[in-house]
């Protein structure tokens, strides 16, 4: 009976109960909205991580992440590979490679650069590098031993191309520098013109013959079949693979920077969701105190008649609740909406490319709905929206039949 | 009109309780407006400060090319001239000249490509503030021969402390192989990461001795008087360096196309916060509307009589305007002095964001942010509120033109 009381009651002022609908739509919607704008955002930030080289979690010698250099190297990798084929699930892949800092020369220019000695078959499964070749071709396993991918933005600084020359030094195992001269034979893109700037790709046995480490390598990287396995395949290779021999790392370690600020903006989104529930706060408790204090003369006599004040306060606070709830359907449902029809073309930032950058936003956002973040915006609404109507509740529970009969 | 003005604002307290939440609202929206944006523009500034003092300063005169290839043969060869033109240049407050050579630099068993970069310690520590970031040791100066100092993450990759000797192998401006010994005297930390992992300072004398260098430069470095000056600095600047006869032409480079990032990650999150801002307003708008329609709705009876009595529609839709621009104003006031008092008191305190260090540093930003009031942030988000509230509030306004005085009265 509450309950169907309630629902005429606020129809009782069609246009009113309209506007401050509206209120809530919009601001639901915007929490939806924007929730999953983010949510685009964060997923592409990481997933673009993940597979710039990072995989779900990697194995290394425990200086290597202090200090990347050569010495710290896994020399043997029986024990890592017996560990994962007893810990990885169905349909995990991983590979291993060498990873060091190196100096890329051509006849006029000279760079810093990340040299990363690559399986081509089992990478091309694991990082972006298999299908970012937009000019000439990825590695070849076996025949590539002095064949070098590059990317496009370093490309471009050294004026090269390909079947040109590049020169890499890097220091060898025995302490001496080394160098190499390549040919460039695939030029990759990223999103990224850092990562485009940032890595070299050589076949595994070139970089570890130009460096004289033997069958060494720098690092072990997994991709899982799913993000959210992670924490428990890095805590079931932790126990297999022994602490002072191997560091096992998962993503959300292995970029710190990254994990922070999705945390940062993660507590902006919450500010933001009250933000705008105090903004439509305003409005419901107003209109709810309106549609009170005009029925005062209709409190007083259902009082009269028996309805004790609690009953009254779950009255008046059904009423705000079914206006949430109204406005939460349908700002729910026009959020999902709208991140629908932007998720197909997504969000373009190209215009800000290098600003987009500065802060590691990738250059187009595909708009996502994450459950948490949904159900995180509507909580907020619902809880706050029913300690927002229990104030003119608590207003009309306290009319007395006197106080109603003097009014008009 | 005087009449006007006491009934509108007597009418408002009429119901107290309703104007009241509706003036909260609309202070609310103001305060939150006021304080982001001088939030916002505080950091800006501080961005931008702090990217360009750290380095790059406002302008740069470098020879046509060397901006994208870093190639050590294009060289400013003479200067002097370019100091001359820019003491005689009002808007530019200091300069400094600067040689960059990318070189290998190695300590006992390390070794690391770097950019070594040849600085007048004097002038440069006026420019910048690389003398300010100095964690270790001292830094440079003048006399300085074969002494470096380096970044925080360099030193730590090379695994080299102050006092240690590093190796310096790289191609002079001749093509001859440039060599030395050189002593870290100091250790630095930026903050910018890439700074910290790639960059060896040499005093310009020692550059110019060991790349054989000829007196030439690679990057002359200037700092305006104000960010307002810099356009007008570099256009002035180009003209007179135009005169310059130089193998390489020059060309004057201000900030916006030194570090393009910069200014469009400010753009970025300017108009983000813009669209947050104005969603947050619609909200409130909507929030606040029905506090105008009843306003208007509850009372036609008295709407009939006043018609009755001779009041015109015109004179009965200005004092309902009159009313929602009252409690429009009050909430302004509120809301601006809440944001102004709330905004100065984090301006002098500062805030603290745990555990962000990092990542504001990563965006060029100190630890502690800092909101800047101005007239500006104070003004332009309450102005938007105006607006929108004036423009709910014509709707129920110009609905009680439609009353008639007759059927008005007849109204409950």
């Amino acid at each position: 009976m509450y309950l169907q009381m309630a629902w005429r009651n606020i129809w009782r002022n069609p246009r009113r109960t309209a506007v401050i609908l509206t209120a809530v739509v919009i601001g639901v919607w915007s929490m939806i909205f924007l929730g999953g704008v983010m949510a685009g955002m964060y997923d592409a930030m990481i997933e673009n991580q993940l597979s710039t080289l990072t995989g779900h979690l990697q194995i290394h010698h425990p200086g290597y992440r202090n200090d990347p250099v050569v010495e710290h190297s896994l020399d043997d990798l029986t024990a890592v590979k017996k560990a994962l084929s007893d810990v990885l699930p169905p349909g995990a892949v991983w590979t291993d490679r060498v990873r060091v800092s190196a100096i890329a020369q051509n006849a006029r220019h000279s760079a810093g650069v990340t040299l990363v000695g690559v399986r081509p078959e089992k990478e091309a499964a694991v990082s972006f590098i298999g299908h970012a070749v937009t000019e000439g071709r990825f590695l070849k396993k076996d025949q590539d031993a002095y064949g070098i991918v590059i990317g496009r933005a370093l490309a471009d600084d050294f004026s090269t191309g390909l079947g040109k020359k590049i020169i890499l030094m890097s220091q060898g195992m025995d302490g001496e520098i080394q160098s190499r001269a390549f040919r460039v034979v695939g030029i990759f893109q990223a999103q990224m013109a850092a990562t485009e700037k940032a890595y070299v790709f050589v076949t595994l046995p070139a970089a570890q013959d130009m460096l004289k480490m033997g069958d060494s390598i720098s690092e072990v990287a997994v991709l899982l079949p799913a993000r959210n396995e992670t924490e428990q395949v890095v805590s079931a290779l932790k126990e297999r693979l022994p602490r002072d021999h191997y560091e096992v790392t998962g993503f959300r370690e292995l970029m710190p920077l990254i994990t922070a600020q999705i945390e940062l903006w993660d507590t902006f989104m919450i500010l933001w969701y009250v933000v705008i529930f105090v903004a439509m706060g305003f409005g419901i408790t107003n209109t709810i105190l309106m549609a009170v204090m005009e029925r005062i003369r209709e409190f007083g006599l259902i009082k009269s008649l028996g309805m004790r004040p609690r009953q009254i306060v779950v009255l008046v606070v059904l009423e705000g609740l079914f206006l949430l709830a109204l406005g939460i359907v349908i700002g729910n449902l026009a959020g999902y909406a709208s991140i629908w029809a932007l998720a197909q073309k997504g969000i373009d930032l190209s215009v800000f490319a290098a600003g987009a950058e500065r802060f590691s936003i990738p250059r187009i956002i595909y708009p996502t709905i994450h459950m948490s973040d949904v159900v995180q915006a509507n909580l907020v609404v619902l809880v706050l929206g029913i300690l927002v109507s229990l104030y003119p509740a608590v207003r009309a529970a306290r009319i007395t039949p006197v106080e109603a009969l003097a009014q008009t | 009109m005087r009449i006007d003005l006491k009934m509108a604002w007597r009418n408002i307290w009429r119901n107290r309780r309703r104007s009241i939440l509706t003036i909260l609202a609309i202070a609310f929206a103001c305060l939150l407006l006021v304080f982001m944006l001088s939030f916002q523009f505080g950091s800006y500034a501080d961005m931008i400060r702090f990217s360009l003092r750290i380095h790059t300063g406002h302008l740069q005169i470098k020879a046509e090319g060397y901006q994208k290839d870093k190639n050590i043969r294009k060289v400013v060869s003479d200067p002097g001239a370019v100091a001359e033109i820019l003491r005689a240049q009002p808007r530019v407050s200091d300069f400094t000249f600067r040689s960059n050579a990318f070189s290998l630099l190695s300590s006992k068993n390390r070794t690391y490509g770097v950019m070594i970069s040849g600085i007048d310690p004097v002038r440069e520590a006026r420019v910048t503030t690389i003398k300010n970031v100095i964690r270790r040791g001292k830094y440079l100066t003048a006399g300085d021969n074969n002494q470096t100092i380096i970044g925080k993450l360099l030193a730590e990759n090379l695994k080299a402390g102050v006092g240690d000797e590093l190796v310096l192998l790289g191609q002079a401006r001749d093509g001859s192989v440039a060599a030395s010994m050189l002593t870290v005297t100091g250790i630095f930390s930026s903050g910018e990461a890439d700074m910290d992992r790639s960059l060896a300072f040499i005093t310009l004398d020692t550059f110019n001795r060991l790349f054989f260098m000829r007196g030439a430069v690679h990057e002359v470095v200037a700092l305006c008087q104000t960010l307002n000056d810099v356009k007008p600095a570099q256009a002035a600047v180009q003209r007179a360096v135009d005169g310059i006869d130089s193998r390489y032409p020059l060309r004057v480079w201000n900030w916006e196309e030194l570090i393009p990032g910069l200014l469009q990650g400010i753009k970025i999150d300017f108009f983000s916060g813009i669209i947050f801002y104005l969603i947050m307003v619609i909200v409130v708008a909507f929030s606040i509307l029905n506090t105008f329609l009843m306003a208007v709705f509850e009372r036609t009876r008295e709407f009939g009589v006043m018609l009755a009595l001779g009041v015109t529609h015109g004179r009965l839709t200005r004092l309902l305007l009159l009313e929602s621009t009252f409690l429009c104003i009050v909430g302004m006031a509120v809301g601006i002095t809440a944001g102004a008092l709330v905004t100065l008191y984090f301006q002098q305190r500062g805030i603290h964001i745990s555990g962000a260090a990092d990542i504001l540093k990563s965006y060029g930003l100190p630890e502690v942010l800092r909101p800047r009031l101005s007239w500006v942030t104070l003004i332009s988000g309450p102005a938007v509120v105006f607006v929108v509230t004036f423009l709910t509030a014509l709707y129920p306004a110009l609905r009680a033109r439609l009353l008639k005085p007759a059927e008005a009265m007849h109204a409950v």
